[in-house]
């Protein structure tokens, strides 16, 4: 599904990630933990296409397909979903209005028919049904007034209403309550599939209870210096990221 | 001591010789004062950037010739120029049509009228003497203003609109100027609003011409907003590219009365819209807005002065700038708050997006407070579209141009959304969604 070669990547001169290589799987849920300052949000920002980062180095190929050549939107279309850390307020542009103009323009990148508005207004009720969502949030100006709850919420509906191929979670679980964690968690394991891959960045082990990650992979100083399974996630969560700030160091 | 003779421009010049030519045929018994506007123009001439409130708009270098008063156009030139004016024709409502500043009976309701609404044409008004003119040029600062004393002194047509006391029309009055021929020429109208107490009133005023029609029209809207009253004004300038289109709103607002004024610009090379706001009464509540989309080397300005001499006023007036190409914006805002004005609530503020490094925005906010218990704010901002949210709208799948538009339809919407009247706002945002789309 995807595939990161030797990823090497600045911002203003400061090299952030250092000759990255990652594979994640078709329908594998792969998790990332590593320190503060390791890379883990630039990584996921420069998947999605943000343009402050300069790529100096490497590919990223979604099933095979080089995407560092395409702009942010056309990433999109191709598959790729980044639900941010703080996704951001848009005040004027009515919650519906983003959601519809979001899907009919992956459509129609993909040579799709738009979708009417009775079959639109059906699936964004039926996810925002599944997350818990009010349907009053839906007529607000996109996250303009949420809580940091309900903005992860409206990333997840997002998540669901596309139906991307692949997708970075950037500390999804930052800034919910148990209840709230619980039902994105859910959200997002509905979602799990063959079809779909996710990457989960994440400092703690306690979203992985929830969503249970196939591999887990230590980010350190720009590079994935470890990889296991599930229990990798466990043995960080009792010994901390100790060992690798020392690596980082020596 | 030696006559010391000011340099005229041209254009001063063919002023002086066009009021010359046309004081022949104003009517003797006018109830206006146009000989003591003109001298007033005269003194002060088209005002340069040498005159602190046209520093940005400088209407002497602007205005090259002296364009001669329109003739009325011909009943099938004024329908052909109706027929191509778009501006809220889906809006059930009365109208008042004047084509090149004269207004044509037969493309007006004169006669079907709304409910409790007065018409007299004021042509009319003129000849006859009407008593009504005394209440014309109802705010003492905008007769000190030479764009609106210029428009006194050439005033041709218009009219005096009274709504009964009590009166609450359900259709609105259009004032529908259409501009149309191939010579230059200048209108001067105004249209007298007087609100009985209690009224609530709509009305709807927009400008269109083609492009290039070298037109300068000079419009000007009196308001009296009596006791109690409801006005809501949605005004559109979508006048063509050739055009420099002057307007000055004039309101006076009278206890406890409400006031809703919103203009959107997308015409003219040149305009500047002028808001004098009079707060005579107390308890009132003041909304004026603008928004204005501009390009290839437009300018739009916008002048506001609000002078609160009443207790307990609250005024909001928010302005919205989409600056593309090389175009510029002007917004020079002045609350007053005299020192009667206690509890005055004012809040200004002028934001500007610049989609390109060659727009301008000059904004000039000012406060002059005189009493001590009052919270008045103003603010100015002027920036690029937010990269971080345009990246946010892109990684979800929107294309670059479809981002930007999003978030100039929601930056621009934030005035528009203060329009009471459904249809008027949905015309407003129907406007700016069109513009949008023509966005290279």
């Amino acid at each position: 599904m995807l595939e990161i070669k030797n990823l090497v990547v600045q911002i203003e001169d400061n090299r952030i990630l250092n000759g990255l290589n990652l594979t994640v799987n078709d329908g594998e849920v792969a998790a990332i933990m590593g320190p503060n300052g390791s890379g883990k949000s630039t990584l996921s920002y420069v998947i999605a296409g943000k343009e402050d980062y300069e790529v100096l180095d490497g590919e990223i190929l979604l099933d095979g397909q080089n995407v560092l050549e395409m702009a942010a939107d056309e990433r999109a279309a191709a598959g790729i979903f980044l639900a941010f850390q703080y996704p951001l307020e848009i005040p004027g542009v009515g919650t519906m209005t983003f959601l519809k103009a979001c899907l009919n323009a992956q459509r129609k990148a993909r040579g799709e028919a738009e979708l009417s508005t009775p079959d639109f207004i059906r699936a964004v009720n039926g996810a925002a049904d599944k997350l818990e969502i009010n349907k009053e949030m839906l007529k607000r100006a996109l996250n303009v007034g949420f809580s940091g709850g309900e903005k992860k919420r409206m990333e997840i509906l997002q998540m669901a209403l596309l139906q991307p191929k692949f997708c970075v979670l950037d500390e999804t679980d930052s800034g919910l309550d148990i209840d709230a964690l619980r039902i994105v968690s859910e959200g997002v394991n509905a979602l799990r599939d063959q079809g779909r891959s996710f990457l989960v960045i994440t400092h703690y082990q306690r979203l992985l209870n929830h969503i249970v990650p196939d591999t887990v992979h230590v980010m350190s100083k720009g590079q994935i210096v470890k990889t296991g399974g599930k229990d990798l996630a466990l043995e960080l969560e009792a010994s901390g990221y100790a060992e690798y700030r020392t690596s980082e160091a020596a | 001591m030696a006559d010391v003779t000011n340099l005229r421009s041209p254009a001063e010049a063919g002023l002086s010789k066009l009021f010359e030519a046309a004081r022949q045929g104003f009517a003797s018994e006018e109830a206006i004062a146009r000989e003591e506007a003109f001298r007033f123009f005269e003194a002060t001439g088209l005002p340069s950037r040498r005159v602190e409130a046209f520093k940005y708009t400088d209407l002497r270098a602007a205005i090259t010739e002296a364009a001669p008063p329109a003739e009325a156009p011909s009943l099938d030139a004024a329908k052909a120029a109706v027929a191509r004016a778009t501006a809220f024709s889906g809006i059930e409502a009365a109208r008042l049509t004047f084509a090149n500043g004269h207004l044509v009976r037969e493309l007006s309701d004169l006669d079907r009228l709304p409910e409790g609404v007065r018409v007299v044409p004021l042509n009319e008004a003129l000849s006859r003497g009407d008593p009504a003119l005394k209440q014309l040029a109802p705010v003492a600062q905008a007769r000190e203003n030479p764009v609106y004393q210029l428009n006194t002194a050439f005033l041709a047509d218009g009219a005096l609109i009274a709504v009964a006391p009590g009166a609450k029309p359900e259709r609105p009055l259009h004032l529908r100027f259409v501009g149309t021929g191939d010579r230059p020429f200048s209108t001067a109208t105004r249209v007298l609003v007087e609100l009985g107490e209690a009224a609530e009133f709509a009305l709807l005023e927009s400008h269109e011409g083609p492009d290039g029609l070298t037109a300068q029209p000079n419009d000007a809207l009196d308001v009296v907003v009596g006791p109690r009253a409801a006005f809501r004004h949605t005004r559109l300038n979508k006048e063509g590219d050739a055009t420099i289109a002057l307007s000055t709103l004039s309101l006076k607002v009278e206890a406890e009365a409400q006031v809703e004024t919103v203009n959107l610009v997308t015409g003219a090379v040149l305009s500047r819209h002028q808001i004098y706001v009079h707060v005579a009464g107390e308890d009132t509540n003041v909304v004026v807005n603008g928004a204005a989309m501009l390009r290839n080397g437009q300018l739009a300005d916008s002048t506001l002065l609000a002078d609160h001499a009443a207790v307990g006023g609250v005024g909001r007036e928010q302005f919205k700038w989409i600056i593309d190409g090389d175009a510029t914006g002007v917004f020079q805002g002045k609350i007053i708050v005299r020192q009667v004005a206690q509890k005055t609530d004012g809040k200004m503020k002028s934001d500007c997006l610049l989609l390109t490094d060659e727009g301008q925005m000059m904004n000039k906010p000012e406060l002059e407070i005189f009493a001590d218990d009052v919270a008045c704010g103003h603010g100015a901002t002027c920036g690029a579209p937010d990269p971080d949210l345009l990246f946010y709208l892109m990684a979800r799948g929107l294309p670059r141009p479809v981002a930007e538009s999003l978030l100039v339809q929601a930056f621009v919407g934030e005035a528009v959304e203060a329009v009471t009247h459904a249809g008027a706002r949905e015309a407003l945002i129907g406007e700016i969604e069109a513009w949008l789309k023509t966005r290279a």
